[in-house]
């Protein structure tokens, strides 16, 4: 019997299928522990098919074995996608929903693909659900609930779309998840009529949304790693730097991006002035005409960089700086509490899976940027070689000095 | 030589031809300063064909001023050397002297004032003007000085490719005496000439018949002068921007380098992206430096602008005088009309001191009939010459003015290739740059 600094909870011990309980961190304690204990004597409970507590839905050794198991493309066997952002306009408020298309071949599904519509609430509401049933685990960010500095309007296009964006990454994190994507709240999500959906939200504790709750009952359930307090101390010490690290990369590329739009104010000046010029000129006028068409085209090309490092890479960086956040959050909070072996593997593998995907994230994010940086200048490139070649055909079609 | 140097030549040869084609119209010209003492160093041919112009150096002297007190200044070395030394393979010591930046505006004012028919060369800025942040807006700045020197020499090889101005004296003399040259400058009188001539452009004066190319000319060189001078200001803004974006990202460099020590896999490849990130952030630096150069080239021509738009004026000057003159012989002949048939048509205090104080005698009215031959014949004579000086400035005026036309068309059009080429080069650093941050990224 687990004991120790737990926290004193109303609902007696047993069946963690119990009814809602009212103090949840107490409930959730208890889960935990009831988990331990069935786990160890197998008591199948877990999977008496509530509904409600969508915790695992495997038994224990298969999980090890999820764990494991190697993220691949090659045997991904569900695939989800967010698009088609659309508004909806009732007495009471106004907001936005999202298509969310699923295909899969798991056969938990009663179909191969289903398709609904799903607003920001939902997605809170999903990933609350998620790390109640899963404390241990890391869970990936959600974008911000309100509008982030430098948007005014909520549903200026852009937003949507960065939204969308993060949006769809974010379910998809949860489905390429060992764990996460066999959540029965995950497969109602995604499949489950509007109606239907809404009454599964009541009747479950889904209101744990909160971030600050979450972090309680993560802490509650990070125990045990005092069994291993030098890779507990590393990863605390790990997450501190990552943090910081990444938070300066966001802040390094959204002054990047600061720095562009000031140039660009300055470049659109000069393509006018190189026009305006041609009009007292005669020989001059062509080439100066033609310049100046260059230099506007530059500034377009610099227009759409902007908006690329803005609309791809700063997102991802955020993204991260939040993941930052919370995993520093549950690292200052640690309880000590004896852990089993199976709850640090879970957590150990589950950090070094994070890992990997962040790396990979990262990884294609800034292999992106570069990819999109080149194109920039070999579009400018281009521009500025069709007018020399425009000269040069001009001088020698006028019988002039040959410059190449 | 220089790349410079030999478009100068080019031009040059092309010019002599000019020169000797319009050597008829230019005659006068010639006689005029021949009468002014101006000795010419070879009939028809440049100075540039004979010799190689270059400004070497700079250095910094200390010395006492007119006022003696103590200052510092910067002396640049002009160097001659014989064409021909250089092919034949012998490679005598090149004559040279040291001359300070005031002694140059003292030769292009001589020009100026010599010369007011011609778009006489313009020397590089006294003050550092349009700079952006980064530069450096001090005169002792050496990048200032070396930019400088660069300047003065261009100056020097457009007067020594110019088919008038090469052949001057004094300009030869700049060239080959260090000392006493000031004194020769001074001795040519110039400066009376330059006082009265600069009293009159100071005032306002009306032309009654202006010359439609000259008037067309003068606006074009406001609207060339206004229209640099912009270009320069948003150009120099968008350097300090552009220098902004590359620097900020040194920083991903120092990031990705401290963040490579706490990862394991992806140290390798964040580290050497780091590397080029900074290899990025650096190479700004060579970038505005170029872009600095075709600055240099626009604001020649902003000056340029300046010396075409003093030709006009002192063209609207020389046909005021012409007027003026016109004007004063035409009130002396009514005047002696009046006199000789006895009306008066114009107003006159005389006339009217005589009405009041009675008819002047017979001896009288002769006296002053003659005075007002003189004066009309006189009067006849200096309209002549008057016009004679207009119609030869013009002439001259515009086939210099034809001249720098062509030479600017084909400067301006040359910086242009050159902004564009300096562009390329630019894209193709960053596409190098970022290939190389992306293969380094892979292997992260």
């Amino acid at each position: 019997m687990m004991s120790g600094s737990v926290v004193d909870n109303t609902v007696s011990s047993g069946n963690s299928s119990a009814a809602i309980p009212t103090d949840i961190s107490g409930q959730i304690l208890d889960l935990d522990e009831d988990d331990d204990l069935e786990v160890f004597s197998k008591d199948t409970t877990l999977t008496d098919g509530s509904s409600f507590n969508a915790s695992m839905q495997t038994s224990p050794a298969s999980m090890i074995n999820q764990y494991k198991f190697e993220e691949d493309a090659d045997t991904k066997d569900i695939f989800v996608t967010v698009d088609n952002p659309e508004s909806h306009v009732t007495a009471i408020e106004t907001y936005i929903t999202y298509r969310v298309m699923t295909k899969t071949t798991r056969s938990e599904f009663d179909s191969s693909e289903f398709e609904v519509r799903r607003r920001y609430q939902d997605f809170l509401w999903l990933k609350g659900r998620l790390e109640e049933a899963h404390p241990t685990l890391i869970a990936h960010p959600l974008p911000e609930k309100f509008v982030v500095k430098g948007m005014v309007e909520r549903f200026n296009e852009d937003f949507i779309e960065t939204r969308r964006r993060a949006l769809h990454r974010f379910l998809n994190k949860i489905a390429e998840h060992p764990i996460f994507s066999s959540s029965e709240d995950f497969k109602i999500f995604l499949t489950a009529a509007s109606g239907e959906l809404t009454s599964h939200k009541k009747q479950g504790p889904g209101f744990l949304s909160r971030m600050g709750d979450t972090v309680k009952a993560v802490a509650a359930a990070v125990r045990g790693v005092r069994n291993r307090p030098q890779e507990f101390t590393e990863m605390q010490e790990y997450v501190e730097a990552f943090s910081q690290k990444i938070s300066s990369l966001d802040k390094v590329t959204q002054r990047i991006v600061r720095e562009q739009k000031e140039y660009l104010e300055e470049l659109k000046e000069c393509g006018p002035t190189y026009a305006l010029w041609s009009q007292s000129e005669e020989e001059l006028a062509e080439p100066l005409k033609n310049v100046a068409g260059c230099v506007d085209r530059c500034c377009k090309e610099t227009e759409e960089q902007v908006k690329n490092l803005s609309d791809h890479l700063i997102p991802v960086l955020h993204e991260y700086v939040l993941c930052a956040d919370t995993l520093k959050m549950r690292n200052d909070l640690d309880k000590a509490e004896d852990r089993l072996e199976w709850a640090n593997n879970a957590l150990k593998s589950d950090w070094t899976r994070w890992q990997k995907v962040m790396r990979t994230d990262l990884r294609s994010a800034f292999v992106d940027t570069a990819e999109r940086n080149v194109s920039y200048y070999e579009k400018c490139l281009a521009v500025w070689e069709s007018f020399l070649h425009s000269q040069r055909t001009d001088a020698e079609g006028n019988g002039k000095v040959d410059f190449s | 030589a220089t790349l410079q140097s030999t478009i100068l030549k080019e031009r040059a040869e092309i010019f002599d031809t000019d020169f000797q084609m319009s050597a008829d119209a230019n005659h006068q010209n010639i006689q005029e300063r021949e009468r002014e003492g101006g000795r010419m160093v070879e009939k028809g041919t440049s100075l540039l064909k004979k010799m190689e112009i270059s400004v070497a150096e700079a250095e910094k002297r200390t010395g006492k001023n007119a006022v003696n007190m103590q200052e510092t200044y910067t002396v640049y070395l002009i160097e001659m050397r014989p064409v021909d030394a250089a092919s034949e393979g012998t490679n005598p010591v090149p004559d040279s002297l040291w001359r300070r930046y005031s002694e140059f505006e003292l030769l292009r004012n001589y020009l100026l004032v010599t010369y007011p028919f011609l778009v006489v060369p313009p020397l590089p800025e006294k003050r550092a003007e349009f700079v952006w942040h980064k530069l450096s807006a001090d005169n002792m700045d050496p990048d200032f000085v070396e930019r400088r020197r660069v300047g003065l020499e261009n100056f020097l090889l457009r007067v020594a490719s110019h088919p008038d101005l090469s052949t001057d004296k004094i300009f030869y003399s700049f060239l080959t005496e260090e000392n006493g040259w000031k004194e020769t400058v001074f001795e040519t009188g110039f400066q009376a000439k330059a006082d009265s001539r600069l009293k009159a452009l100071n005032a306002t004066f009306r032309v009654k018949n202006p010359d439609k190319r000259f008037a067309e000319m003068k606006h074009y060189g406001d609207e060339l002068q206004s229209v640099i001078s912009q270009l320069l200001r948003v150009r120099a803004r968008a350097a300090d921007r552009l220098y902004g974006v590359y620097k900020v990202h040194g920083n991903y460099g120092r990031v990705f380098s401290e963040w490579s020590a706490i990862e394991k896999e992806m140290g390798d490849g964040l580290q050497s992206a780091g590397h080029h990130m900074d290899a990025y952030a650096a190479s700004v630096d060579d970038i505005l430096e170029e872009e600095e150069h075709y600055a240099d080239q626009m604001k020649e021509y902003l000056f340029y602008a300046d010396a075409l738009r003093a030709v006009c004026r002192k063209h609207e000057l020389t046909q005021y005088e012409l007027e003026m003159a016109a004007q004063d012989l035409t009130s002396k002949k009514q005047q002696r009309e009046e006199l000789a048939t006895g009306t008066i048509r114009t107003f006159s205090l005389k006339g009217v001191t005589s009405k009041l104080f009675g008819q002047e005698t017979p001896e009288q009215r002769e006296a002053k009939l003659k005075m007002l031959e003189t004066q009309i014949e006189e009067g006849e004579e200096l309209v002549k010459e008057r016009n004679a000086e207009c119609e030869e400035f013009v002439k001259s005026a515009w086939v210099d003015i034809e001249r720098f036309k062509e030479q600017k068309d084909h400067d301006l059009r040359e910086a242009l290739i050159s902004y564009a080429i300096m562009q390329i080069s630019m894209c193709k650093k960053g596409i190098q740059v970022w290939n190389n941050a992306k293969e380094c990224f892979s292997k992260m």
